[in-house]
Formats: C-alpha cells, structure tokens, sequence
C-alpha cells in the first residue's frame, strides 16, 4: 500500500528558516534507510505559505487569495510518498524519522485507482 | 494497545528488521537456515513479551540483541559439546571464541554487504527455482510462509516443505555467505534479477487461478528490486530491472477491467497510469543506460516499455524504434518469445502482413507449440487483415491454451467477435 506521510509546517518553516545542516544530515540519513528498504517513493519539502495562493470555488466564481495563511498548525510543510505493506510498518518507520525537537505527523493511506467504480 | 494491535506491530518490526538480523547472524554462523531459525526465535520471544511489557522504543535494536544473545548460546553450547568429545582442537576453540567475540562487537558493521551476501545466497543456483523464490521472499522480504502460500496459491506445507529443502541445499552444498566475484559474479547477479523478475510476474500477470493480476507479489518484487539497487548501485540491469518492473506496474489499475479481465496496452486508459512509478521508472532506466557500455536484457526491455510510457496516445507510440529494440534483444537473447513481441512491433510499425510474414515463420516452432499467445497474436493479425475465420480458430485454440480464467474469457469474446 502507499501512504503518504503530511508533515504540519511549523514558525520556523513558515518563516522560512531552513533546517540546520545538522538537522539535515539527520533527515538524509533517515531518508537513506528508507531508500535502502525500498520503501521511498518521493517526497518534498514546501515553502512557506506567504508563496503560496489559495482558490476559492463557489459555483462559477474562483477567488484567488494570496498567502500567507494564518492557521499555521493546519499547513502542511511536506511530505513523503511511502511504499509499505501495512500501515503499522509506516508507524514503525515513522517512529524512527529525527524529529526530536517536537511535530505531530499523520500517515494517510491512499486509494489506488481500483478502489474507485469504474 | 490491544493484544491484536501489538502483533500486528510486532509483524511490522518483523518485516522492517528481519532481513538485516538474518544477514548479520548468517555472516556470524556461516549458516543462512541457523540464522533464520534463530532469529525466528527472537521473533517468538517478542511475540511473548510484548502484549504485556509493552513494544520496546528501539524494537529493531532489541531483536537484534535477543537474536545475537541466542547465536551466542549456541556457539558456546556446540563449542562444549565439542570439548566434551575431546575433538576440540586448540585452534577450533580460538577460532569460535572470535566468532563470539565478532558476534558481540562487529555485528552492526556494514550491515549492507551482509543483505547483498543474503540475497546472493538466497538465490543460489543449487537451488531450485522455486526455493530460490520462496527463499528470497522469506528472508529477504519478510513474508512468513503462509504469506508466501496464499500469493502463490498453494498450500502452507508446500512452502514450508521448499524452505526447508532449500535450506538443507545450501547447508549440503556448502554454500558460502558471500558476494560472488569475477565471473561468476555476472552469472550470479542474473539469478537474484531472473527470481525478482518472476515474483513480479507471477504477481502481474497470473499464470494460474481467477485473478489477473495480485498486487501484493508485485510490490514485493518492487520493493525487492529498490533494494537490490540501493546494495548494488554499480550494476546497470539492477536498475534496468527496476526500470521495466516500475513502468509495468505504473500500468496496473490501467489493465484491468471492471469485472476484472484483461485490458490490452492499446486500449488502456492511460490516464490511469500511474505517473509517479513512470517517472521512476524513466529515471532508473536513465541510470542503467549511462552506467552501460552496451544495454543488457532488462534494460533493453525497460526501453521498450518506456516507449509506450512515454506515448501520450498510442498513436503517439515510436513503434520503429520499438522494432529496433526488439531487434537489439533478438541479438542478446534470442529466442521465439523475443521473435513473437518483435513480429508485434513490426506489424504496428510496417501494417499487420508484414507481422504475419514473421509470426507465420514461427508457428513451426516447438517450444511456442502450446504457448497461447501465439496463437492469440496470429488471430489478431489475421481479424485486422479482415480473415475472420481463421481469426476465429486462433483466438478459440488460444483459448484452449490458457491457465488464466480471465485471459481465457477474454480470448473467446474476441472468437466470438469474428462471427
């Protein structure tokens, strides 16, 4: 099954601060252990919301709002695409990421197109 | 947590974790079959302590070292053993106090060579095709055997019964733990790829039972051959394999109709393809053609598969340059089943006779005598060519030949189509 791994974005992230080169040996040696396990399948990293753009939909008018976005614990700073064989063995490999310092991340299985009638 | 909850916990260490405490005990004992046995025990005793303590905060860790703990004991109990028969030479004794002393310190060294030596072992050519398969998926992908008998469809003693006959191979034949070099290492590397390749296989295109197609083989084969590629990032067909396996698989949800029949590549839905394994799939390709010279089978065949993952409508599809493919592999590989795919090429690129001309030149060919797809292709050909009778014969004698319940409905709606 695929899962994708959402990490909240956090003050820092919205504020653009990148991560420290120590933090990001940290996360490039996790990412490494997930590659050698044949278990990613990508991921990315996003910028803060101030670049990001909002629409808004209702019936046939679009409103497009500008970032930043203020409800920061509701961002999503990132994510992976996870190949596992259940959604246990994503907690078990998600337990092992270096987020020490503190986050709340949620593993969200996906639907494969043949879950949908045809 | 619930009692439930921490098994399937515990099933979830298991898989992330056995493969490297195998591979690190086996490198210690010298003895693949001792090293799944013990570290299966490490296993039980998890399964044991668990539900009531609680899953430890570094479960792989913890594992390991029960693992480690009862490789120990038996090295220390053989060694007695030995003493007690006075045939304990004073060499022999240095000799497995090392090997305590090693299994102690150096078992979580480069933990990578000691899964290439396991799945070089595990795919030994003493072994049988078959044991080489439920091998690999045991030890390497963390299946349990009744896992490995419900993808395969036969019953758990079967699979028990190749394990073990595999294992007593290995320990019969001597077989050393390591990674083959110089020229067998090529002839080698082919088995690990040919056992990853019919996993992936007999996941996508069932050869027996009501399914089309079982997922779950083709993940494990994929996810197999990511790891091959991460313990042998040198090696262009390791890549090339997973090239071909990552763009075939893109197409799954695409080949499938609703009721579960096969859909042919010209007619999918390619909408449905699944664009994240196709761009994996192009960049592993792109790696296996700069790391070779020449392109070998796999990577000839990803090419050939990534032509059509590149085509946006079939019309789009560079078919010359698929001919020209072919006709590298017919080179390489030669062989009918190669001559059959070209023969289909050949008839998108130059119109359906000229693909006759070439299939017509193999219906005398043995070993395609009760191969379907023959006979499948020639019924196709001859419908486009407007000769429908003998369409219709070879679409009704390929449905003959068919394993697969729902290729053989598929082929007797298209005989019935020509009436």
């Amino acid at each position: 099954m695929r899962v994708m791994v959402i990490v909240k974005s956090c003050k820092d992230s919205e504020a653009g601060i990148l991560p420290t080169p120590e933090q990001r040996a940290k996360m490039g040696k996790f990412n490494q252990e997930l590659m050698a396990a044949g278990v990613f399948l990508g991921a990315d990293v996003l910028r803060p919301s101030s670049q990001g753009k909002r629409l808004k939909f209702s019936g046939q008018q679009r409103t497009v709002i500008d970032g930043p976005f203020s409800e920061s614990k509701e961002l999503v700073g990132g994510y992976w695409l996870w190949q596992v064989k259940s959604i246990e063995e994503a907690v078990e490999w998600l337990k092992r990421a270096p987020f020490d310092g503190g986050a709340e991340i949620e593993i969200r299985p996906t639907f494969d197109l043949s879950d949908f009638a045809q | 947590m619930t009692t439930t909850d921490t098994h399937r916990a515990i099933d979830a260490v298991w898989r992330i974790e056995s493969a490297r405490i195998i591979a690190g005990l086996a490198r210690m004992l010298r003895d693949v079959g001792l090293a799944e046995e013990l570290a299966q025990d490490a296993l039980v005793a998890a399964l044991e302590q668990w539900p009531a303590s609680g899953i430890p905060d570094n479960p792989g860790a913890w594992l390991m070292a029960a693992a480690k703990h009862r490789a120990i004991d038996r090295l220390r109990r053989s060694k007695l053993l030995e003493r007690k028969h006075g045939e304990l030479s004073r060499e022999l004794q240095a000799q497995q106090e090392l090997a305590v002393a090693n299994l102690e310190n150096a078992i979580d060294d480069d933990i990578g060579d000691d899964l290439l030596r396991l799945i070089f072992t595990a795919c030994h050519p003493v072994l049988s095709s078959e044991g080489r398969v439920a091998l690999t998926l045991r030890l390497l992908g963390g299946l349990t055997t009744d896992e490995i008998a419900r993808a395969f469809l036969v019953p758990e003693p079967t699979i028990a019964q190749r394990i073990v006959r595999a294992k007593r191979a290995l320990s019969e034949a001597h077989v050393p733990f390591e990674v083959p070099r110089g020229e067998d290492r090529a002839a080698r590397l082919a088995s690990v790829l040919e056992v990853i390749y019919l996993v992936f296989n007999e996941g996508y295109t069932a050869t027996a039972g009501d399914d089309w197609l079982r997922p779950g083989l083709c993940e494990d084969a994929l996810r197999l051959g990511r790891i091959l590629a991460e313990l042998a990032p040198n090696e262009p067909e390791v890549h090339g394999l997973v090239a071909l396996m990552e763009i075939q698989a893109s197409r799954s949800s695409a080949r499938v109709g609703p009721s579960g029949e096969p859909i042919l590549l010209l007619e999918q839905d390619r909408s449905r393809w699944d664009q994240l394994l196709i761009r994996r799939g192009l960049a592993a390709l792109d790696r296996a053609e700069k790391l070779a010279a020449a392109r070998g089978p796999y990577t000839l065949q990803a090419a050939i598969s990534a032509c059509h993952a590149r085509a946006r409508t079939p019309d789009e599809t560079d078919w010359p340059r698929i001919v020209a493919l072919y006709g590298e592999l017919a080179q390489l590989t030669p062989s009918p089943v190669v001559e059959l795919n070209r023969a289909v090429a050949v008839a998108m690129a130059f119109g359906p006779a000229a693909g006759l001309e070439l299939i017509d030149a193999l219906t005398a060919e043995p070993s395609l005598k009760s191969y379907h797809l023959l006979p499948s292709v020639r019924g196709d050909l001859l419908f486009r060519l407007g000769r429908l009778a003998e369409a219709q014969a070879e679409f009704a004698r390929a449905a003959s030949l068919t394993r697969n319940a729902r290729e053989r409905d598929f082929l007797l709606n298209r005989a019935q189509a020509c009436k």
